[in-house]
């Protein structure tokens, strides 16, 4: 049993060259922070990058940032926000869910879960503004892909490869994104009283408007509450969120208030209570409830999702809310049971997407697929695009098994 | 790269040749196969016109069934696809080859489902990029990425080289922009990837299918997102006395948190062949040329046009326009539509290159530029798209003079080195194709590159699929796939450990 903590790309190459030698699997891993997400590890060694840490180029002209993986994702945010910049796509922070505290993990483990946000609507996940890599792959070969530039078609875009992949591909040494300048002024809109699918019409109309809505948002009645420590009170909440210059934010807010009069009471969220809001959202804290119930996050076509989790409570006693118009649901199964194929089948039924088991304790992720099983065709491709960068299997075996 | 060798013909399937298009008739009826060497011409090159080569048949399937045969039969037998949209690529990604069937998409060309509350369009991949903005412009929404080609250019060649254009600074490139895919692998399986809903649930093979050339599978299926068309949309046309004026003028823009929805520069010879050509008032005596369009509600853009003024200004611009009008705008966009024909009017043939650069190094590259313009007794003409660094250099040679087509491309090669050389990239949006493909190894190593092909193989073992495109030198998958283990003791006894 060897826990290795390199700090230089060097050092990840020898470790993992005499893993692959030894065929000796390794547990990957940045601060550990998502261990509670996937299969759970059964290796004897780990890899750990925490140590493998530090901005190595930052250039806010430029809008690039290159970091070793295992740098804190706080450090960057942090250096970023001194530059008035930010990761636009707003990775998730998954401690509280999990009873941990807020602010852990990597940037690394920031790209091999593909994190994001509520933006993610409109400015996409990590998979969007990855930029390029050097990593190690489980054939103890060190390698790089993409570059530092946006636009950059040079063979295949590798990068987008690892977001994703949970370190089961190689491991990332360096991650080189796109960061953005932080929006002026935020403002929220919030309609009160909705049911699920009067919500689904509102955010439909609202992200169909010009209105350019970053971010669209249903948290039933039962949920609401949950947010914000109850800053939200106890209604339902239906939030789209603006973002930009301030008269921007003017003209749009008006646009939307009055293509939504008649939708229900309105309410205005100014910058900080609107980010609360969102950042709340963005890490499931309704659902932070210190348990271990089953948390779901199912992507799928906005316009099913509340048809969806009606079909599922007409069985099961589940609580949801609704991101990225609905094409994320947040689902918590109130009577400790995944219901893994159950929910699977309903989603499947409502036009497709995947649900992943982010929350479940120990022995329900070693029984059940954490991740969407695939169709034979396409977990055959899989099985060789994995044997491709990792033949002996020796990188995180078994995290992603579907 | 006039000697440019593409993989060798392989005689056995070229004697095979009457038995693989009775194998193509028995699959695909009637006009779908096209044999004879006259009809053939039509599908011998791309936009890439330097090389030309007949197929060994062309086949024009119709329907996803017949598409997995195509492949599966080819798969069995041994015989190469090239596989092609509407042929518009600029890097050579669908030149025939003399062995190999071409697969041609076109007649995939409907679009199949419009969900608006979803914001989603599922369309074949024949359809053309501009084909998708008209079917849902009457209710106000467009297709963001916008390559020059789009009258043209497919759905599906545009997923196959991650295309651009000039609104991708805001909008993103397809890969951003692409929700879904179905496509074909070599052996005929058909895969769905993604859908009208957002990431995977397992590995982003959707992120590496995007910008793929053509090498890992045929897509026969494209689901985009589409979004609401902005209120307004204004351009600024800006004269600066010199590049590094012009450089720092969109650095301080971005500096500012503007990210326009298109930001273009110009060099003095395009300028000039430019405004020659259409006449729109193009300031003369400047060096650099920029064109800032700013979209949105019409409150942020007359906001940000004033900043942008302002930022112009105190970078000693010596010309600033502020479009008043939507005809106004389309005339400062004209002259940089017509860049590429203004340029073919002043010299019979042109290379254009594609490099990216960061952007700080423009003025670096610029005069780097200058210097083998006389080096290699050639002329260049410049147009970028500034915001993101990506250079269309335009080489401007006679292929009636011996020799200047050879010296064109060697000109564009030294180019493209020194744009990796500043930290930039061979290729922004037109593709590695045949065109860049020789010069891989100056960005990636042995290694690198032997990665990316072992991807190749997990798709295509027997390099069928659009052999001769982007790798340089290609290895058999099983030399590969051998591992070359270093036995030995546990590693660095000083790593760290708890």
């Amino acid at each position: 049993m060897t826990d290795f903590t390199p700090t230089t790309p060097e050092e990840v190459l020898s470790v993992v060259q005499w893993a692959a030698a030894e065929q000796a699997p390794l547990e990957v891993v940045g601060q550990g922070s998502k261990r509670g997400i996937g299969r759970p590890a059964q290796t004897e060694h780990t890899l750990s990058l925490s140590r493998l840490s530090g901005v190595t180029l930052y250039e806010p002209a430029e809008l690039v940032l290159t970091a070793r993986a295992g740098t804190p994702i706080a450090e960057i945010e942090k250096l970023l926000a001194d530059y008035n910049q930010q990761l636009d796509f707003e990775p998730l922070d998954y401690g509280p869910l999990h009873g941990q505290a807020a602010g852990a993990g990597t940037i690394g483990g920031v790209l091999a879960a593909n994190l994001s946000g509520p933006r993610r609507l409109k400015a996409g996940a990590a998979r969007d503004h990855i930029l390029g890599i050097n990593a190690v792959s489980g054939r103890g070969e060190a390698f790089k892909a993409g570059g530092r530039v946006v636009k950059n078609v040079t063979g295949y875009d590798v990068s987008k490869a690892m977001a994703g992949s949970w370190g089961t591909l190689a491991v990332c040494t360096d991650v080189t994104f796109k960061v953005l300048p932080v929006a002026e002024t935020e403002t929220t809109l919030a309609i009160r009283g909705l049911l699920d699918d009067q919500a689904a019409a509102a955010m439909a109309l609202a992200m169909g408007s010009s209105a350019e809505v970053s971010s669209a948002a249903h948290v039933p009645e039962g949920v609401a509450i949950s947010v914000v420590g109850g800053a939200l009170g106890s209604d339902a909440a239906t939030l789209l969120r603006l973002e930009g210059f301030p008269p921007s934010i003017a003209y749009r807010l008006n646009l939307l208030q009055d293509m939504l009069k008649n939708a229900g009471e309105l309410q205005v969220l100014l910058g900080d209570k609107s980010k609360a809001v969102w950042r709340d959202l963005r890490d499931c804290i309704p659902f932070a409830d210190g348990t271990h119930k089953p948390v779901w996050r199912v992507s799928m076509q906005p316009s099913e999702a509340h048809r969806m989790t009606l079909d599922l409570r007409q069985n099961v006693p589940a609580s949801a809310f609704y991101d990225w118009q609905g094409g994320l649901v947040w689902l918590r199964m109130e009577h400790g049971e995944p219901e893994a194929e159950r929910v699977r089948a309903l989603v499947r039924a409502h036009g497709g997407g995947h649900a992943t088991l982010v929350r479940a304790n120990a022995a329900v992720r070693a029984a059940v697929p954490v991740f969407a099983p695939q169709p034979p065709a396409l977990r055959a491709l899989a099985e060789r695009l994995k044997a491709s960068f990792d033949p002996h299997n020796i990188l995180n075996p078994g995290r992603m098994a579907g | 790269m006039t000697g440019l060798v593409m993989p060798k013909a392989d005689e056995k399937t070229m004697a095979r040749r009457a038995e693989i298009v009775a194998a193509m008739r028995a699959i695909v009826p009637g006009e779908g196969v096209v044999e004879t060497v006259n009809e053939m011409r039509a599908f011998e090159t791309d936009a890439l016109t330097a090389y030309r080569q007949l197929p060994l048949v062309v086949v024009l399937p119709e329907t996803v069934d017949q598409v997995a045969r195509i492949l599966r039969y080819c798969n069995e037998n041994g015989v190469r696809v090239v596989p092609r949209g509407s042929g518009t690529s600029l890097s050579g990604g669908s030149l025939p080859l003399a062995d190999a069937v071409l697969l041609v998409m076109s007649r995939f060309n409907r679009i199949l489902e419009i969900d608006f509350p979803n914001r989603v369009v599922v369309a074949q991949p024949g359809v053309t990029n501009l084909g998708i903005t008209t079917a849902v412009e009457q209710d106000g929404f467009y297709y963001a990425p916008d390559p020059s080609s789009q009258i043209a250019c497919s759905i599906g060649g545009n997923v196959a080289e991650n295309s651009g254009g000039v609104h991708c600074l805001k909008y993103g490139l397809t890969a951003n922009n692409v929700l879904g895919l179905e496509m074909v692998l070599v052996n005929g399986d058909v895969v769905r990837l993604g859908g009208k809903h957002l990431d995977s649930e397992g590995y982003d093979l959707l992120g590496l299918m995007t910008g793929s050339e053509g090498l890992l599978g045929v897509v026969t299926e494209v689901t985009v997102r589409i979004l609401k068309k902005p209120e307004t949309a204004r351009a600024v046309l800006i004269g600066f006395p010199t590049s590094e004026q012009g450089g720092q003028c969109v650095a301080d823009i971005i500096g500012a948190g503007i990210i326009p929805g298109g930001m273009e520069m110009m060099d003095r010879p395009a300028i000039k062949a430019a405004e020659d050509f259409v006449q729109v008032g193009y300031p003369l005596d400047v060096e650099a040329l920029l064109i800032v369009e700013l979209d949105g509600p019409p409150a942020e853009v007359d906001h940000l046009i004033a900043e942008v003024e302002r930022i112009a200004q105190a970078n000693g611009s010596t010309t600033c326009r502020i479009s008043g009008s939507d005809a106004e705008r389309l005339s400062f966009w004209a002259g940089r539509k017509a860049a590429f024909p203004a340029v073919g009017r002043i010299s019979p043939d042109y290379l254009c290159m594609d490099g990216t650069i960061p952007r700080k190094e423009l003025p670096r590259v610029l005069a780097g530029m200058r210097e083998l313009s006389e080096k290699h007794g050639l002329r260049v003409a410049n147009v970028f798209h500034a915001g993101d660094g990506n250079l269309h250099p335009l080489i401007l040679y006679d292929a009636n003079n011996p020799g200047e087509l050879a010296a064109a491309e060697e000109f564009g090669a030294d180019i493209l080195r020194l744009c990796v050389k500043v930290g930039g990239v061979l290729t922004g949006e037109h593709g590695v194709g045949v065109e860049k493909r020789d010069l891989m190894p100056e960005m990636f190593t042995e290694a690198d590159l032997d990665q990316q092909m072992r991807i190749k193989c997990a798709f295509d073992p027997n390099h069928l699929l659009n052999p001769g495109k982007v790798f340089p030198q290609l290895r058999r998958c099983a030399e590969l796939g051998r591992m070359h283990v270093h036995q030995g003791k546990m590693p660095f006894p000083d790593i760290p450990r708890f």
